[in-house]
């Protein structure tokens, strides 16, 4: 049982802080149509800049904030490279990606793990320290999970606003954006640059969970954010009562747990990166043979040619 | 120098277009030389409709007006202003177009409350306030009675549900919601059902009445073209073989077009 509880505590813990990532790819991904792969560069760059920022004694929450900025940051020069430069979509993803391989490794001032164990957390500080060690974990679950709401929150009432609506807008119908006087690009670059910065912000605090950054922490991670992503909207979305970006947040949980399991029936650690691969075909596949008529389907239809 | 008279407001022209050349694809073996010294001008309030065959450049024309086409040379005016080195964006500050696509005009993944409130706010600043004003929901609840469609009860309806004739007459009244110099038909009613774009057609006519809007409408349908308008162009091979006007205009029949149409088609090496 105590088993059990132990694993669930890592599905949900796990699942909540990786489900920050999985809004900022829903962001890019699902509202902009834009597959970004700067992401797989950007999860670490947040960790290792949280992980020199609390070595060097900033608090961990300022922590936090100057990581979701970095990974803005990195963003906005994908969105750069895609709108200002034309380089295609996938391209501009791998070079930012490419790039941040030394960034971070810049920001670690060349080492490859950054270790901070005795080093105040957002999960050691504040309230948290008065948690008893029997609730520990279960506090920690609870701490990601009001982290993810949190971001959840503020992504649904940005695309609410005037400026939330045009990055829809850009999109869902680009020349829609153009026929009202604004440039579609500059709402590329901005869908970009809060969907690293989530990201950014997912690495670091998985990375203050452990007290440990790994500039090679971010291998896979498009894979596993699309896969959330695309579990959550095809299954919980179709669901009207749930808004999309709940349905992310189940989505990675979703996910974690299919991991977990493969883990405890016998899978060895080599194998995760195959897995997770298999789990997005999965996902992809199933998306597309989903029966129709799910809110929210892109129509691909040209209205000109019924 | 500036003691000249001002001009009769009615004649005062809106679009110029002086000397344009313009060669697609230029040094391959597709190259096209369309416009050669094309010359256009479009007086104030006039609603010009648009002819001609594939190729003519009259697709040319408004996308050299609306910017998503640079001319390679010459000069475009709208109010007297030169465009022609601004940004597609820029261009519909002043310019609201109706693409021949139904789809273009709108945004499909949000409702049509949000679709007017985007388009309500063309022109401000769009900053962090919410995106939708509910106290401006009766305006827009009385402009899409304006269309007849019934779309005022079904303002959180996804615009992709609506259908092709309905979308167009919300994208007719998007571009035409903030002032705008110069209205740009696409073939608007070229996807359309017959009674679609009638009704879409008579919306056209009536908005650029009561919005003393310029309009100037590209269209395959003759009958559109003599009916609607107060000058037709007929266009061919980057030049402007026909061009009536006000009476003249009136006078104009679809037998006059199709004739001329055969003439064009003659001058080709085609035989009827």
């Amino acid at each position: 049982m105590d088993i059990f509880l132990g694993l669930a505590n890592d599905v949900l813990m796990e699942g909540f802080i990786y489900a920050i990532m999985a809004i900022g790819v829903y962001v890019t991904y699902t509202v902009l149509n834009f597959p970004d792969l700067s992401v797989d560069g950007t999860f670490p760059l947040g960790a290792c800049v949280t992980g020199a920022l609390i070595l060097a004694g900033v608090n961990p929450w300022l922590a936090c904030v100057i990581a979701f900025v970095c990974g803005a940051l990195a963003g906005g020069v994908t969105g750069l490279l895609h709108v200002r430069l034309h380089i295609t979509d996938l391209l501009s993803g791998i070079l930012v990606m490419t790039a941040l391989g030394s960034i971070n490794l810049i920001v670690t001032g060349g080492k490859s793990m950054l270790a901070y164990y005795n080093k105040p957390t957002i999960f050691k500080t504040g309230l948290m320290t008065n948690i008893p060690d029997s609730a520990q974990n279960w506090a920690y679950a609870g701490l990601a999970l009001v982290c993810c709401l949190v971001v959840k929150l503020l992504v649904d009432l940005f695309l609410k606003t005037k400026t939330g609506l045009l990055l829809r807008a850009a999109g869902d119908n680009p020349q829609y954006v153009v026929s009202l006087g604004k440039d579609p690009g500059s709402m590329k670059i901005l869908g970009l640059m809060i969907g690293n910065g989530c990201t950014a912000l997912a690495g670091a605090v998985l990375s203050q969970r452990s007290g440990s950054a790994n500039t090679w922490s971010g291998a896979g991670m498009v894979v596993m954010a699309l896969a959330a992503v695309i579990i959550g909207t095809s299954i919980f979305g179709r669901m009207k009562f749930i808004p999309l970006t709940l349905s992310v947040i189940l989505g990675m949980v979703v996910y974690k747990l299919c991991v977990v399991v493969a883990m405890q029936l016998g899978l060895p650690a080599d194998d995760l990166n195959l897995l997770m691969a298999i789990l997005l075909t999965i996902a992809l596949v199933l998306n597309n043979i989903a029966p129709s008529g799910g809110r929210r389907k892109k129509q691909d239809v040209n209205p000109t040619q019924i | 120098m500036s003691t000249q008279l001002k001009s009769d407001p009615e004649q005062e022209s809106l679009v110029e277009m002086t000397h344009i050349e313009k060669v697609f694809n230029p040094g391959t073996i597709s190259e096209v030389s369309l416009f050669h010294n094309f010359n256009l001008s479009i007086r104030k309030g006039a609603f010009v409709s648009v002819i001609g065959s594939n190729g003519s450049g009259k697709t040319t024309v408004l996308n050299l007006l609306c910017g998503s086409v640079s001319p390679d040379s010459g000069e475009i005016k709208v109010g007297g202003k030169e465009i022609s080195h601004l940004s597609e964006f820029r261009h519909s500050r002043f310019i609201g177009r109706v693409f021949q696509n139904p789809a273009a005009g709108t945004c499909p993944e949000l409702t049509i409350l949000e679709n007017l409130s985007l388009a309500d706010n063309k022109g401000n600043r769009f900053g962090l306030t919410p995106g939708v004003t509910r106290k401006r929901v009766d305006y827009y609840r009385s402009q899409l009675e304006l269309l007849h469609l019934g779309l005022e009860d079904k303002l959180d309806v996804h615009v992709a549900s609506l259908s092709g004739g309905q979308r167009q007459a919300l994208a007719l009244l998007i571009c035409t919601m903030t002032p705008i110099k110069l209205l740009i038909l696409d073939e608007h009613t070229a996807a359309l059902d017959p009674k679609s774009s009638e009704n879409v057609m008579e919306l056209t006519e009536r908005f650029v009445h009561e919005k003393n809007l310029t309009a100037l409408m590209v269209t395959h349908n003759l009958k559109y073209a003599v009916t609607y308008g107060d000058r037709l162009l007929m266009m061919h091979r980057g030049r402007i073989v026909l061009d009536a006007e006000g009476e003249a205009k009136k006078a104009v029949g679809i037998r006059d077009l199709t004739a001329r149409f055969d003439e064009i088609s003659l001058e080709d090496g085609n035989s009827i």
